[in-house]
């Protein structure tokens, strides 16, 4: 680590100074007050904590992370080093959090959509947007979105107007950059798409250079009724980079919704994903693919929320370990008194290459109606020495054989993904960088 | 419409059954000698000094009391109830025994009254089902049978007080080594307090040949129960123990803290079975047994620990009978029925910690829930370092009967070991009309249909349990379940 680490952390007077340096309307303010007060209360999570009972988060705790004020520079050079997939369409760059407008694009667009960055929606028209944020992920009991809203400043805005459809994925890249001190980039993700629309949204989150950062995202999503929304959050995060995201979404009657956490890098990765399922008809898709090396750790925690008749969802996490990773999955369901005909599915699998790998999962569900389909299923399991075998005696190396059937493991995931260049790169990086084990 | 008179037939079964009054709820009057309320070091002396009990065991209590003094009630569980207060019970009730007994004649009358009226008549039991009954009436034993034959072969029966007097050695080497007097608020509470239970020690090679049996019951007003069973089979030994449980109708929530302990040394096999009936509060959730249960088992190598339960009973249910699979190629099982009904709430799973290599464990869970009952599955598979080859297979499936109950799942599965196998699945489902449409069709009635199909849906569980067993558990199902259809 290039950084000398020795202050402790002081978020108390970096939230004075904040408070005054990036300003916001009234009410905003006052919950950016509120929240950095419930973070005070808070403090970060212990493993004392259900939900955090196998993520310790003290590394993080111990780093005086220092959220940049200003706008931090970045080299379009250095962007394209990092070899985020080319989607083509509107492309915003946000670095340490910021926007940075130079190495943006919002062409192309069909009308009745409006992605731009959080200051400058706020700045400007203010009304939408400034009613929703922080409605959906409130800070209460949750440290690290009570962190986020409290240093509210900027992020990515995306609004689709009611029946409109853009064919093309936006793509929202979020890239740390530590400098000389380790970098707290805080983003915030709000998206509303109107009744009959549908986008696809693909958020990357990548980080620069060997200091430690913190890339702490908070995505808030309304799905209005009969709408379609894709989303994708690949984390690749840089080895001594910290990712904690949490992602809430509430959906409207016969709406669809699916997200997929693709995770590929970072020391600790977190991912929670809340959706609630309200209104009748509507479908939710959750899908995580988690790659672990070395002694990351990787954390995917899910919340469906039935709170309708009627509603479908399906969840499918995939994890391959390698080296000395860890992994966590905790799924929970939970289907509303009166939520009749839900049908619930969730399925964790966990493939462990080597001998310290480990895996933890807690699928969980809480029903309260009876006329419902809820099955989940988890398995961590190893390859399978038989089909090893079968490769083996067809002439295939050791090596091949393995990367082959990890490949195969991870294949009906990829086919879910519907962006190409995403499943592409994916599918590249899972024949090439694949951990091979022992 | 059929389906529509088929609804209210079951509306109508529903309401009968639920009407039925607790089969098992009367108090004897027996007279009692009673500590006064409260829990204290004082209270804890007075207990073993009355029970005679040597100075380490003493010394063992006190030192559970003072880590309970330091523990605070656990909050994590599922269910929810009025909290205890530990200082407004009595923690001491034994029947006054008029005379030493010399046979099964010597019996109070009343107390053999009540066995007879809960179908456990001694003399029955000894004469035609060949079953050994230690039977625990408030804490005391009072008559254990068939001690002759089982003592023959070396094997020792008996309660935990006779067990301490005779057999102190044997106590003092297990007490305490599976389920350590600090081990979580409850056991700690038990440690300190119990008053007695049971303990089995089957010598080395030999296996018990018949089933070994205890009739637990609660009867004073106002005072739990916090027995302790010991049970240890010693290398190659075999043994199957029933436990069974009812208690008498009361207002007030009574408590019960026990400890089991198992220890199956190499080679051994125990078989531990319970049918739980204790009384569950009416249909407005008032009243009922407050169950909190640490039961645990260690399997060395090869041995092989199964726990079957079927919990019926009980306002709230909290228990998680675990086996640590501590020797290479132990085995450890786990059958579970779980019924809850009106506003009973059952916190019940298992525990299977998997240290040794190839180490294999199977849990079933079946859980149903009817009324406004909340049912919910906790279970722990954790695969150590050195578990190479470890194998485990879960399944837990859920009955809802009826739109107001609840079912809940909440596996742990911790793997730290690559060469292991962990499987989980879960599932939800309610009694299909056309299930229920089907059988009425072939002459049987609603509530013959609903229990053929939740004995159907139980019958994994069951299957594992002892004849006798078998037949008392698939009673008391229908008993509890009071047919509802959804």
């Amino acid at each position: 680590m290039s950084q000398v680490v020795t202050a402790a952390p002081d978020y108390a007077g970096q939230f004075a100074a904040w408070s005054s340096a990036v300003p916001l309307p009234a009410p905003l303010a006052d919950m950016r007050r509120d929240a950095f007060q419930s973070f005070e209360q808070l403090g970060f999570p212990t493993t004392r904590l259900e939900e955090w009972r196998f993520t310790n988060v003290a590394p993080i705790t111990k780093i005086p992370f220092v959220a940049p004020e200003g706008a931090s520079s970045l080299s379009r050079e250095s962007l394209d080093r990092l070899q985020l997939p080319q989607l083509g369409g509107a492309e915003l760059v946000f670095v340490n959090g910021r926007l940075a407008p130079d190495l943006s694009s919002t062409t192309g667009l069909p009308d009745g959509v409006r992605v731009a960055g959080l200051a400058e929606m706020l700045a400007g028209q203010a009304g939408a947007v400034a009613g929703r944020v922080g409605q959906l992920a409130g800070a209460a009991g949750q440290a690290f979105t009570a962190l986020n809203t409290a240093f509210l400043g900027d992020g990515a805005v995306v609004e689709v107007d009611d029946g409109v459809v853009v064919e093309t994925p936006i793509h929202l890249l979020f890239v740390t950059s530590p400098d000389t001190a380790p970098v707290l980039s805080q983003p915030r993700v709000v998206v509303s798409a109107g009744a009959n629309s549908q986008v696809c949204l693909v958020e990357s989150h990548a980080g620069t250079g060997e200091g430690a950062y913190l890339s702490n995202a908070v995505s808030e999503m309304w799905v209005a009724d009969h709408a379609v929304v894709d989303h994708y959050v690949v984390a690749r995060e840089a080895d001594a980079g910290y990712h904690v995201g949490q992602l809430v979404a509430t959906l409207g009657r016969a709406s669809n919704f699916s997200s997929h956490a693709i995770t590929l890098g970072g020391a600790i990765v977190r991912n929670e994903a809340r959706v609630i399922l309200g209104g009748e008809g509507g479908e939710c898709t959750l899908n995580g693919l988690y790659l672990g090396t070395g002694r990351q750790l990787v954390d995917n925690q899910t919340t469906i929320d039935h709170a309708t008749p009627h509603c479908d969802s399906h969840e499918l996490y995939k994890g391959i370990l390698d080296g000395q990773s860890r992994a966590v999955f905790n799924g929970k369901i939970i289907v509303r008194l009166d939520a009749q005909k839900t049908d619930a599915k969730q399925s964790n699998k966990a493939l462990l290459l080597s001998e310290g790998a480990q895996v933890t999962t807690k699928p969980q569900l809480e029903i309260f109606a009876d006329d419902v389909k809820c099955t989940h299923g988890a398995t961590v399991g190893q390859l399978d020495d038989e089909a090893l075998f079968y490769l083996r005696s067809r002439a295939l190396s050791e090596e091949q054989a393995r990367q082959l059937l990890v490949h195969a493991f991870a294949a009906d995931l990829l086919g879910h993904i519907k962006v190409g260049a995403i499943r592409e790169q994916l599918d590249a990086l899972l024949l090439e960088r694949l951990p091979v084990g022992s | 419409m059929a389906a529509g008179n088929v609804m209210s037939t079951a509306t109508q079964t529903v309401e009968e059954l639920a009407k039925q009054e607790y089969k098992y709820g009367f108090v004897t009057d027996v007279e009692q000698e009673t500590i006064p309320k409260g829990l204290s070091e004082d209270v804890i002396r007075r207990i073993s000094a009355i029970k005679q009990e040597p100075e380490w065991l003493l010394e063992w209590r006190l030192n559970a009391f003072r880590v309970w003094s330091k523990m605070s009630e656990p909050e994590w569980h599922n269910v929810h109830y009025n909290k205890v207060d530990y200082q407004d019970i009595s923690y001491y009730s034994a029947p006054k025994q008029k005379k030493q007994l010399e046979s099964l004649d010597d019996v109070d009358p009343e107390i053999r009254a009540t066995f007879d009226k809960l179908g456990i008549s001694l003399d029955e039991q000894k004469r035609l089902s060949g079953v050994a009954v230690d039977a625990v009436f408030d804490s005391v034993s009072v008559a254990t049978t068939f001690k002759g034959t089982l003592a023959n072969l070396g094997i020792i029966f008996c309660s935990f007080s006779e067990a301490v007097r005779d057999h102190p050695e044997l106590v003092r080497k297990y007490l305490g080594t599976v389920v350590p007097h600090s081990d979580n608020f409850f056991a700690a509470l038990n440690s300190a307090v119990f008053s007695d239970g049971s303990f089995a020690y089957i010598p080395k090679g030999v296996k018990c040949p018949m089933e070994l049996s205890t009739y637990f019951r609660i009867n004073a007003a106002n005072t739990g129960q916090f027995e302790r069973t010991l049970l240890v089979a010693d290398e190659g030994a075999e043994v199957s123990y029933l436990e069974g449980c009812t208690a008498p109708q009361r207002d007030e929530n009574q408590l019960h803290a026990a400890v089991v302990e198992l220890v199956a040394l190499e080679g051994a096999t125990i078989k531990y079975s319970t049918v739980q009936n204790w009384y569950p509060g009416d249909a407005e959730g008032k009243g009922g047994i407050y169950n909190f249960v640490t039961k645990r088992g260690t399997a060395f190598d090869n041995a092989k620990i199964t726990w079957t339960q079927v919990e019926t009973g009980s306002a709230i249910t909290w228990k998680y009978p675990s086996c640590i699979l501590q020797g290479d190629n132990s085995v450890g099982e786990f059958y579970s029925v779980a019924v809850t009904n009106n506003r009973q709430q059952a916190d019940t799973g298992t525990k299977m910690v998997h240290l040794g290599k190839n180490t294999r464990s199977t849990i079933i869970s079946k859980g149903i829930s009817a009324g406004l009952g909340q049912n919910t599955y906790r279970g722990l598979v954790r695969i150590g370092k050195g578990a190479t080859s470890a194998r485990n297979f879960s399944q837990c499936d859920s009955l809802l009967i009826g739109d107001r109950c609840g079912a809940h799942t909440f596996p742990y599965l911790e793997v730290k070991n690559t060469s292991s196998q962990v499987e989980h699945e879960a599932s939800t489902s309610k009694i299909g009309e056309d299930q229920i449409f089907y059988c009425r069709q072939r002459g049987l009635s609603t509530e013959d249909a609903v229990n053929l199909i939740v004995n159907g849906f139980c019958k994994e569980v069951f299957r594992e349990l002892p004849m006798e067993f078998a037949v008392e558990a698939q009673k008391l199902l229908s008993i509890s379940l009071e047919g509802s259809v959804g």
